[in-house]
């Protein structure tokens, strides 16, 4: 992010941002970025107002919209009550939200936040998150984050990077659905464990019957691992009241994003 | 250049709104107003401004580094140099804005030891063309001060560290010509003319010589140079 945002080299290959070069044409790419970096970084000793001022007047807007854009992103990012507090009395999620407005204070092309949420209280967190959610559509928004519930809940897609390699590249639904190939069903079914466990296997379209949990002659969860080209589902329903079994519970689990990066870090590197 | 305007008064700003330019400031007046005093109540007292001139510079030697150093330290510490350095603004606005910034506030400070040379002008008549030109020497080499503070400062995230370079980069430029007397031939020679003090006797002379307001302005443009290329630096490698 450092590199994307100019203020490091590449030690290889390039990046060019709407066509500019960040090496070469620097200050170009810089106009067309907001950044917020992982350390909120906001001059202690100045005004919420004054520092939006400074910083939308050297990246180069004029009075007449400076002012405009102020009065916008303070109430955009929630800072009416502070506009005339000195910022080292903010509370961190207020600095934070600070640190956003001023991000998006020269409304860039592209936005690019470095863990935006952390070391803020839960309800911030929220808070941040419904605000970057927000900017959504305007910008080009990309967030780096070490937290998988929050990139499953505010990206649209997801890019894993594991020791300085791109490990995947898609949305979270569909990175999931594509590292198992298929879906995991979970069932629960009263009816004699051993045949019910036989009957699913030999149904098509499962490939396997992973894990069985429960009381042997009562009801017990399965959880069956199926192929992604076929729903199983309303077969599945059919043949367990067709055996005249009782079904609870059918639901089709997808796969969290934490499982998702244990197993692209784990399995895959060990793999290759 | 309205980026270098925009970042020099935001410094000058902070520099008003936090206490340590009033301190050391304050701190520098006392100290010159010290020697002042012993001078003019001396058995020999001089209508000149050579004591308040010479006395100015030795402390300037400390009191410049002090108010340069949280120029770029405190930006390296809390994180906003990133932000200013990934803003559409070029690495010399950056360095020039910040050291307009501290020469505004070395400047005012010295503005106010006029009030010692004012008391010359009270009780005694003290020549103009000295006071001139040494009031000039005075603002060339805080200028030159500055400047070393500035490059100090963009070497560290301590301000501390920053501080004690600066001064004693400064320590070594102000007192080469005390080496440079022992000795004799090319190094002497070289010894005296990067020594910041001697270019400046000639000033409190009275005299008026280009080749020193030379001296200073490449001293000044040398570390303005070396911050420029320290911040650069960030993105070498």
């Amino acid at each position: 992010m450092k590199i994307i945002t100019g203020f490091m080299p590449p030690s290889s290959g390039s990046v060019s941002i709407a066509g500019f070069d960040v090496v070469s044409e620097s200050l170009q790419a810089r106009k067309m970025i907001g950044y917020l970096p992982e350390t909120v970084p906001l001059y202690t000793d100045m005004v919420v107002k004054e520092y939006l001022y400074f910083m939308g007047k050297i990246r180069g807007m004029d009075n007449s919209k400076i002012n405009k854009r102020i009065d916008d992103v303070i109430e955009l990012c929630g800072l009416q009550m502070y506009r005339d507090s000195i910022i080292g009395k903010l509370s961190k999620g207020y600095r934070q939200r600070l640190g956003i407005s001023q991000a998006i204070l020269h409304e860039p092309e592209i936005l690019v936040l470095d863990e935006p949420t952390i070391g803020i209280d839960p309800i911030q967190v929220v808070e941040t998150r419904d605000l970057i959610k927000s900017l959504k559509g305007n910008h080009t928004l990309m967030v780096s984050t070490h937290i998988l519930p929050e990139a499953s809940a505010i990206c649209d897609r997801v890019i894993i990077i594991h020791e300085g390699e791109i490990v995947a590249i898609d949305s979270p639904d569909q990175l999931g659905n594509r590292l198992r190939g298929g879906a995991v069903i979970e069932l629960d079914i009263r009816g004699p464990r051993k045949q019910v466990v036989k009957a699913l296997q030999n149904l098509d379209g499962v490939r396997n019957v992973m894990r069985v949990t429960g009381e042997n002659d009562g009801t017990a969860t399965y959880s069956i691992d199926t192929d992604q080209s076929i729903d199983v589902s309303p077969k599945l329903a059919k043949l367990i009241v067709d055996s005249g079994w009782e079904l609870k519970k059918l639901e089709t689990l997808s796969m969290t994003l934490e499982e998702i990066f244990l197993k692209l870090t784990t399995t895959e590197s060990t793999e290759n | 250049m309205r980026n270098t305007f925009y970042i020099a008064w935001r410094e000058t700003r902070a520099y008003f709104l936090t206490p340590t330019a009033y301190i050391v400031g304050a701190m520098f007046l006392v100290l010159t107003g010290i020697f002042f005093v012993f001078q003019i109540t001396s058995t020999r007292p001089e209508a000149s401004v050579r004591s308040i001139i010479e006395w100015a510079t030795f402390f300037m030697v400390f009191f410049a580094p002090l108010i340069t150093m949280r120029l770029l330290a405190e930006e390296q510490k809390l994180g906003t140099l990133e932000l200013l350095l990934t803003s559409p603004v070029s690495d010399w606005q950056v360095a020039l804005g910040k050291y307009i910034a501290s020469i505004i506030i070395l400047y005012v400070t010295i503005f106010l030891t006029l009030y010692y040379v004012l008391l010359l002008y009270i009780f005694g008549s003290p020549d103009l063309g000295p006071v001139l030109t040494g009031y000039l020497g005075l603002l060339l080499y805080s200028a030159a001060c500055g400047a070393i503070g500035l490059a100090a400062s963009s070497l560290t995230s301590n301000q501390l560290i920053a501080a004690v370079v600066g001064v004693a980069i400064l320590l070594t430029l102000s007192f080469a010509d005390s080496v440079g007397y022992t000795l004799s031939g090319v190094v002497k020679t070289i010894l005296m003319w990067v020594c910041m003090d001697a270019h400046l006797n000639d000033f409190i002379k009275g005299v008026f010589d280009f080749s020193h307001i030379i001296y200073y302005f490449s001293v000044i443009a040398l570390f303005l140079f070396v911050t420029i290329m320290s911040l650069q630096s960030r993105r070498w490698r």
